[in-house]
Protein backbone atom coordinates (compact mmCIF):
# COMPACT_ATOMS: atom_id res chain seq x y z
CA UNK A 1 0.00 0.00 0.00
CA UNK A 2 0.73 3.43 -0.56
CA UNK A 3 2.97 4.99 2.53
CA UNK A 4 -0.08 7.52 3.64
CA UNK A 5 -1.01 6.45 7.08
CA UNK A 6 -4.19 5.19 5.74
CA UNK A 7 -4.78 1.07 6.80
CA UNK A 8 -5.63 -0.85 3.78
CA UNK A 9 -8.18 -0.68 1.54
CA UNK A 10 -10.93 -3.55 1.38
CA UNK A 11 -13.63 -4.56 -0.97
CA UNK A 12 -16.66 -5.73 0.69
CA UNK A 13 -18.96 -8.52 -1.09
CA UNK A 14 -22.32 -9.31 0.93
CA UNK A 15 -25.11 -12.33 0.20
CA UNK A 16 -28.41 -11.01 0.84
CA UNK A 17 -29.85 -13.71 1.16
CA UNK A 18 -29.62 -17.18 0.71
CA UNK A 19 -29.33 -18.93 -2.74
CA UNK A 20 -27.76 -14.69 -4.18
CA UNK A 21 -24.68 -14.23 -5.27
CA UNK A 22 -22.23 -12.20 -3.45
CA UNK A 23 -22.75 -9.03 -4.73
CA UNK A 24 -19.99 -5.61 -4.26
CA UNK A 25 -21.42 -3.47 -1.32
CA UNK A 26 -18.33 -0.93 -1.16
CA UNK A 27 -15.15 -0.76 0.64
CA UNK A 28 -13.46 -0.07 4.27
CA UNK A 29 -10.31 0.21 6.07
CA UNK A 30 -8.53 -2.56 8.05
CA UNK A 31 -5.44 -3.72 9.21
CA UNK A 32 -6.33 -7.06 8.50
CA UNK A 33 -8.81 -9.31 7.76
CA UNK A 34 -10.37 -10.33 10.85
CA UNK A 35 -10.96 -6.30 11.29
CA UNK A 36 -12.05 -6.33 7.95
CA UNK A 37 -14.94 -8.40 8.01
CA UNK A 38 -15.76 -6.74 11.73
CA UNK A 39 -16.26 -3.56 10.27
CA UNK A 40 -17.87 -4.63 6.92
CA UNK A 41 -20.67 -6.25 9.34
CA UNK A 42 -21.27 -2.67 11.33
CA UNK A 43 -20.75 -0.59 8.32
CA UNK A 44 -22.49 -2.61 5.63
CA UNK A 45 -24.33 -5.15 7.09
CA UNK A 46 -26.20 -3.13 10.07
CA UNK A 47 -29.57 -2.54 8.49
CA UNK A 48 -30.22 -6.63 8.22
CA UNK A 49 -28.66 -6.39 4.72
CA UNK A 50 -26.73 -9.95 4.77
CA UNK A 51 -26.49 -13.55 5.27
CA UNK A 52 -22.74 -13.74 4.78
CA UNK A 53 -19.87 -11.70 3.81
CA UNK A 54 -16.59 -11.26 1.81
CA UNK A 55 -13.84 -9.16 2.22
CA UNK A 56 -11.04 -9.10 -0.71
CA UNK A 57 -7.71 -6.28 -0.26
CA UNK A 58 -8.82 -4.01 -3.00
CA UNK A 59 -5.06 -4.04 -4.67
CA UNK A 60 -5.69 -8.24 -5.05
CA UNK A 61 -8.87 -6.91 -7.29
CA UNK A 62 -7.74 -6.95 -11.22
CA UNK A 63 -10.08 -4.82 -13.67
CA UNK A 64 -10.24 -4.28 -17.36
CA UNK A 65 -9.31 -1.02 -18.94
CA UNK A 66 -12.00 0.85 -19.73
CA UNK A 67 -9.90 1.89 -23.17
CA UNK A 68 -10.16 -1.72 -24.26
CA UNK A 69 -13.97 -1.27 -23.93
CA UNK A 70 -14.53 -1.23 -27.58
CA UNK A 71 -12.70 -4.80 -28.61
CA UNK A 72 -14.02 -6.13 -24.41
CA UNK A 73 -17.99 -5.58 -24.93
CA UNK A 74 -18.84 -4.06 -28.43
CA UNK A 75 -18.51 -7.78 -30.53
CA UNK A 76 -21.03 -9.20 -28.32
CA UNK A 77 -23.60 -7.06 -28.50
CA UNK A 78 -24.85 -8.34 -32.12
CA UNK A 79 -24.82 -12.01 -30.86
CA UNK A 80 -28.13 -12.41 -29.92
CA UNK A 81 -27.63 -16.49 -30.10
CA UNK A 82 -25.53 -16.40 -27.31
CA UNK A 83 -28.22 -15.75 -24.78
CA UNK A 84 -30.33 -18.25 -24.07
CA UNK A 85 -33.64 -16.30 -24.35
CA UNK A 86 -35.47 -19.23 -26.26
CA UNK A 87 -36.07 -21.03 -22.78
CA UNK A 88 -39.33 -21.28 -20.97
CA UNK A 89 -38.70 -20.54 -17.33
CA UNK A 90 -40.35 -21.62 -14.97
CA UNK A 91 -42.20 -19.07 -12.33
CA UNK A 92 -40.76 -21.21 -9.24
CA UNK A 93 -36.98 -20.65 -10.47
CA UNK A 94 -36.42 -16.83 -8.68
CA UNK A 95 -33.29 -16.26 -9.77
CA UNK A 96 -32.17 -17.32 -13.07
CA UNK B 1 -40.25 -13.96 44.58
CA UNK B 2 -39.05 -10.52 45.71
CA UNK B 3 -41.13 -7.50 45.95
CA UNK B 4 -41.77 -5.29 43.64
CA UNK B 5 -39.66 -2.48 44.61
CA UNK B 6 -36.34 -4.26 44.96
CA UNK B 7 -37.59 -5.74 41.44
CA UNK B 8 -37.88 -2.47 40.11
CA UNK B 9 -34.54 -1.30 41.27
CA UNK B 10 -33.22 -4.79 39.90
CA UNK B 11 -34.48 -3.31 36.38
CA UNK B 12 -33.28 0.26 36.99
CA UNK B 13 -29.69 -1.57 38.03
CA UNK B 14 -29.32 -2.61 34.33
CA UNK B 15 -31.14 -0.35 32.31
CA UNK B 16 -28.80 2.29 33.73
CA UNK B 17 -25.62 0.31 33.26
CA UNK B 18 -26.57 0.36 29.63
CA UNK B 19 -28.15 3.89 29.24
CA UNK B 20 -25.13 5.65 30.81
CA UNK B 21 -22.06 3.38 29.39
CA UNK B 22 -24.46 3.67 25.74
CA UNK B 23 -24.22 7.76 26.51
CA UNK B 24 -20.69 7.87 26.92
CA UNK B 25 -19.88 5.78 23.59
CA UNK B 26 -22.41 8.23 21.97
CA UNK B 27 -20.00 10.70 22.64
CA UNK B 28 -17.37 9.20 20.25
CA UNK B 29 -19.71 9.74 17.17
CA UNK B 30 -18.11 12.16 14.67
CA UNK B 31 -14.60 11.71 16.61
CA UNK B 32 -13.51 8.00 16.03
CA UNK B 33 -10.30 7.39 15.48
CA UNK B 34 -11.22 5.62 12.14
CA UNK B 35 -14.63 6.03 10.32
CA UNK B 36 -15.22 2.11 10.15
CA UNK B 37 -14.42 2.15 14.37
CA UNK B 38 -16.27 5.13 14.74
CA UNK B 39 -19.80 3.17 13.23
CA UNK B 40 -18.37 0.17 15.42
CA UNK B 41 -18.64 2.47 18.40
CA UNK B 42 -22.01 3.93 17.95
CA UNK B 43 -23.61 0.73 16.83
CA UNK B 44 -23.18 -0.22 20.26
CA UNK B 45 -24.04 2.47 21.67
CA UNK B 46 -27.44 2.33 20.27
CA UNK B 47 -27.68 -1.84 20.79
CA UNK B 48 -27.05 -0.39 24.63
CA UNK B 49 -29.86 2.65 24.67
CA UNK B 50 -32.06 0.42 22.74
CA UNK B 51 -31.52 -2.28 25.36
CA UNK B 52 -32.46 0.55 28.21
CA UNK B 53 -35.19 1.28 26.87
CA UNK B 54 -36.63 -2.11 26.77
CA UNK B 55 -36.19 -2.15 30.64
CA UNK B 56 -37.12 1.26 31.11
CA UNK B 57 -40.58 0.37 29.07
CA UNK B 58 -41.48 -2.37 31.49
CA UNK B 59 -40.31 -0.05 34.89
CA UNK B 60 -42.60 2.44 32.99
CA UNK B 61 -45.65 0.11 33.05
CA UNK B 62 -45.13 -1.01 36.19
CA UNK B 63 -44.69 2.59 37.82
CA UNK B 64 -47.12 4.44 35.31
CA UNK B 65 -44.38 6.72 33.83
CA UNK B 66 -43.19 6.82 30.33
CA UNK B 67 -39.65 5.33 29.50
CA UNK B 68 -38.28 9.67 28.89
CA UNK B 69 -39.40 10.43 32.13
CA UNK B 70 -37.59 7.99 33.71
CA UNK B 71 -34.43 8.45 31.92
CA UNK B 72 -34.39 12.25 31.95
CA UNK B 73 -36.04 13.00 35.05
CA UNK B 74 -34.06 11.28 37.65
CA UNK B 75 -31.51 13.02 39.07
CA UNK B 76 -27.56 11.41 39.77
CA UNK B 77 -28.68 9.92 43.13
CA UNK B 78 -31.74 7.89 41.71
CA UNK B 79 -29.46 6.46 38.90
CA UNK B 80 -28.18 2.91 40.00
CA UNK B 81 -25.52 2.49 37.35
CA UNK B 82 -22.30 0.84 37.60
CA UNK B 83 -19.21 3.68 38.49
CA UNK B 84 -17.30 1.89 35.51
CA UNK B 85 -20.24 3.13 33.31
CA UNK B 86 -20.09 6.67 33.80
CA UNK B 87 -16.21 7.15 33.76
CA UNK B 88 -14.86 9.44 30.78
CA UNK B 89 -14.18 8.43 27.69
CA UNK B 90 -10.28 9.41 27.37
CA UNK B 91 -8.46 7.89 24.64
CA UNK B 92 -9.58 4.94 22.36
CA UNK B 93 -7.87 2.33 24.47
CA UNK B 94 -9.63 3.15 27.89
CA UNK B 95 -13.18 3.54 26.13
CA UNK B 96 -12.50 -0.03 24.43
CA UNK B 97 -11.04 -1.58 27.58
CA UNK B 98 -13.94 -0.09 29.62
CA UNK B 99 -16.51 -1.54 27.08
CA UNK B 100 -14.80 -4.95 27.09
CA UNK B 101 -14.28 -5.52 31.05
CA UNK B 102 -18.04 -4.30 30.91
CA UNK B 103 -19.25 -6.35 28.07
CA UNK B 104 -17.87 -9.53 29.54
CA UNK B 105 -19.61 -8.99 32.73
CA UNK B 106 -22.93 -8.24 30.77
CA UNK B 107 -22.76 -11.26 28.70
CA UNK B 108 -22.61 -13.19 32.03
CA UNK B 109 -25.47 -11.54 33.71
CA UNK B 110 -27.75 -12.35 30.57
CA UNK B 111 -26.17 -15.86 30.19
CA UNK B 112 -27.46 -16.53 33.83
CA UNK B 113 -31.55 -14.66 33.07
CA UNK B 114 -31.89 -16.67 30.21
CA UNK B 115 -32.54 -19.69 32.78
CA UNK B 116 -34.54 -17.16 35.18
CA UNK B 117 -38.18 -18.12 35.95
CA UNK B 118 -39.04 -14.27 35.45
CA UNK B 119 -40.80 -14.70 31.80
CA UNK B 120 -39.74 -10.80 31.32
CA UNK B 121 -36.20 -11.02 31.69
CA UNK B 122 -36.01 -14.52 29.76
CA UNK B 123 -37.44 -12.85 27.33
CA UNK B 124 -34.95 -9.83 27.51
CA UNK B 125 -31.67 -11.42 27.68
CA UNK B 126 -32.46 -13.81 24.57
CA UNK B 127 -33.02 -10.62 22.83
CA UNK B 128 -30.38 -8.72 23.96
CA UNK B 129 -27.69 -11.62 24.62
CA UNK B 130 -26.76 -11.57 20.63
CA UNK B 131 -26.11 -8.23 20.60
CA UNK B 132 -23.72 -8.57 23.39
CA UNK B 133 -22.09 -11.32 21.93
CA UNK B 134 -20.75 -9.79 19.14
CA UNK B 135 -19.97 -6.72 21.89
CA UNK B 136 -17.51 -9.35 23.67
CA UNK B 137 -15.96 -10.30 19.92
CA UNK B 138 -15.21 -6.39 19.33
CA UNK B 139 -13.88 -4.97 22.34
CA UNK B 140 -12.02 -8.46 23.13
CA UNK B 141 -10.32 -8.08 19.84
CA UNK B 142 -9.09 -4.44 20.16
CA UNK B 143 -8.26 -5.47 23.86
CA UNK B 144 -5.46 -7.73 22.24
CA UNK B 145 -4.62 -5.53 19.40
CA UNK B 146 -3.61 -2.81 21.70
CA UNK B 147 -2.06 -4.97 24.56
CA UNK B 148 0.24 -6.86 22.22
CA UNK B 149 0.24 -4.12 19.75
CA UNK B 150 3.09 -1.46 19.26
CA UNK B 151 5.27 -0.18 22.46
CA UNK B 152 3.77 2.59 22.89
CA UNK B 153 -0.46 1.14 22.48
CA UNK B 154 0.95 -1.36 25.11
CA UNK B 155 1.87 1.00 27.81
CA UNK B 156 -1.09 3.41 26.93
CA UNK B 157 -3.69 0.61 27.70
CA UNK B 158 -1.89 -1.07 30.86
CA UNK B 159 -2.08 2.44 32.27
CA UNK B 160 -5.92 2.56 31.15
CA UNK B 161 -5.97 -0.91 32.77
CA UNK B 162 -4.36 0.03 36.25
CA UNK B 163 -7.12 2.56 36.08
CA UNK B 164 -10.24 1.05 35.49
CA UNK B 165 -9.50 -2.35 37.57
CA UNK B 166 -10.42 -1.30 41.03
CA UNK B 167 -13.94 -0.18 39.15
CA UNK B 168 -14.79 -4.06 38.83
CA UNK B 169 -15.28 -5.09 41.87
CA UNK B 170 -18.49 -3.59 41.89
CA UNK B 171 -19.66 -5.97 39.56
CA UNK B 172 -19.99 -8.89 41.71
CA UNK B 173 -21.02 -6.67 44.93
CA UNK B 174 -24.73 -8.02 44.61
CA UNK B 175 -27.01 -7.59 47.15
CA UNK B 176 -30.73 -8.62 48.36
CA UNK B 177 -31.70 -7.49 45.16
CA UNK B 178 -29.76 -9.40 43.38
CA UNK B 179 -29.27 -12.35 45.04
CA UNK B 180 -33.02 -14.04 43.48
CA UNK B 181 -31.97 -13.69 39.93
CA UNK B 182 -28.25 -13.46 39.91
CA UNK B 183 -25.66 -15.99 41.19
CA UNK B 184 -22.47 -13.12 42.24
CA UNK B 185 -19.83 -15.88 42.93
CA UNK B 186 -20.61 -17.69 39.61
CA UNK B 187 -20.16 -14.67 37.50
CA UNK B 188 -17.12 -13.52 39.29
CA UNK B 189 -15.27 -17.00 38.95
CA UNK B 190 -16.48 -16.85 35.27
CA UNK B 191 -15.57 -13.40 34.29
CA UNK B 192 -11.61 -13.62 35.83
CA UNK B 193 -11.45 -16.99 34.37
CA UNK B 194 -12.51 -15.33 30.85
CA UNK B 195 -10.91 -11.74 31.31
CA UNK B 196 -7.29 -13.65 32.69
CA UNK B 197 -7.26 -15.56 29.64
CA UNK B 198 -7.63 -12.21 27.22
CA UNK B 199 -5.65 -9.93 29.47
CA UNK B 200 -2.54 -12.52 28.62
CA UNK B 201 -3.65 -12.72 25.37
CA UNK B 202 -2.82 -9.14 25.17
CA UNK B 203 0.23 -9.94 27.40
CA UNK B 204 -1.10 -7.62 29.81
CA UNK B 205 -2.08 -8.54 33.45
CA UNK B 206 -4.69 -7.55 36.15
CA UNK B 207 -3.31 -4.87 38.98
CA UNK B 208 -2.80 -7.66 42.02
CA UNK B 209 -4.09 -5.32 45.09
CA UNK B 210 -6.68 -2.52 44.59
CA UNK B 211 -8.89 -0.94 46.51
CA UNK B 212 -12.54 -1.30 45.06
CA UNK B 213 -13.90 1.58 43.94
CA UNK B 214 -18.39 1.83 44.44
CA UNK B 215 -21.41 3.12 45.05
CA UNK B 216 -23.00 3.83 42.19
CA UNK B 217 -25.05 0.54 42.05
CA UNK B 218 -26.63 2.23 45.28
CA UNK B 219 -26.89 5.66 43.60
CA UNK B 220 -23.23 7.60 44.70
CA UNK B 221 -21.60 8.46 41.81
CA UNK B 222 -18.53 9.95 40.49
CA UNK B 223 -18.18 13.38 39.81
CA UNK B 224 -18.71 12.41 35.86
CA UNK B 225 -22.33 11.61 36.18
CA UNK B 226 -23.93 14.95 36.88
CA UNK B 227 -22.08 16.04 33.60
CA UNK B 228 -23.48 13.10 31.36
CA UNK B 229 -27.02 13.81 33.11
CA UNK B 230 -26.91 17.99 32.41
CA UNK B 231 -25.87 16.61 28.94
CA UNK B 232 -28.42 13.95 28.44
CA UNK B 233 -31.52 15.37 30.12
CA UNK B 234 -31.15 19.52 28.87
CA UNK B 235 -33.68 19.16 26.25
CA UNK B 236 -36.16 17.09 27.94
CA UNK B 237 -35.44 19.23 30.95
CA UNK B 238 -36.12 22.40 29.18
CA UNK B 239 -39.16 21.89 26.74
CA UNK B 240 -40.57 19.09 28.67
CA UNK B 241 -43.77 19.03 26.87
CA UNK B 242 -42.25 19.26 23.61
CA UNK B 243 -43.57 16.54 21.22
CA UNK B 244 -41.17 16.66 18.05
CA UNK B 245 -37.38 17.79 17.80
Amino acid sequence: MKKDNQWPLWEVFIRSKQGLNHKHVGSLHATDQQMAIKNARDVYARRNEGVSIWVVKSEHIHASSPDKNDCFFDPANDKVYRHPTFYNIPDQIDHM
Amino acid sequence: MQNQASYITFLTRLADNNLILGHRLSEWCGHGPELEQDIALINVALDLIGQSRFLYQKIGDLEQKTEDQIAYFRDAGQFYNLLLCELPNEHFGTTILRQYLYDQFHYLVLEQLISSSDEFLVSYAKKSIKEVEYHVMQSKAWVIRLGDGTEKSHQKIKASLDKLWPYTDEFFMMDSVEDPLLEAEKIKKQWLVKVNQTLSEATLEAPEQTWPQKGGKWGKHTEHLGFILADMQFLQRAYPDAKAW
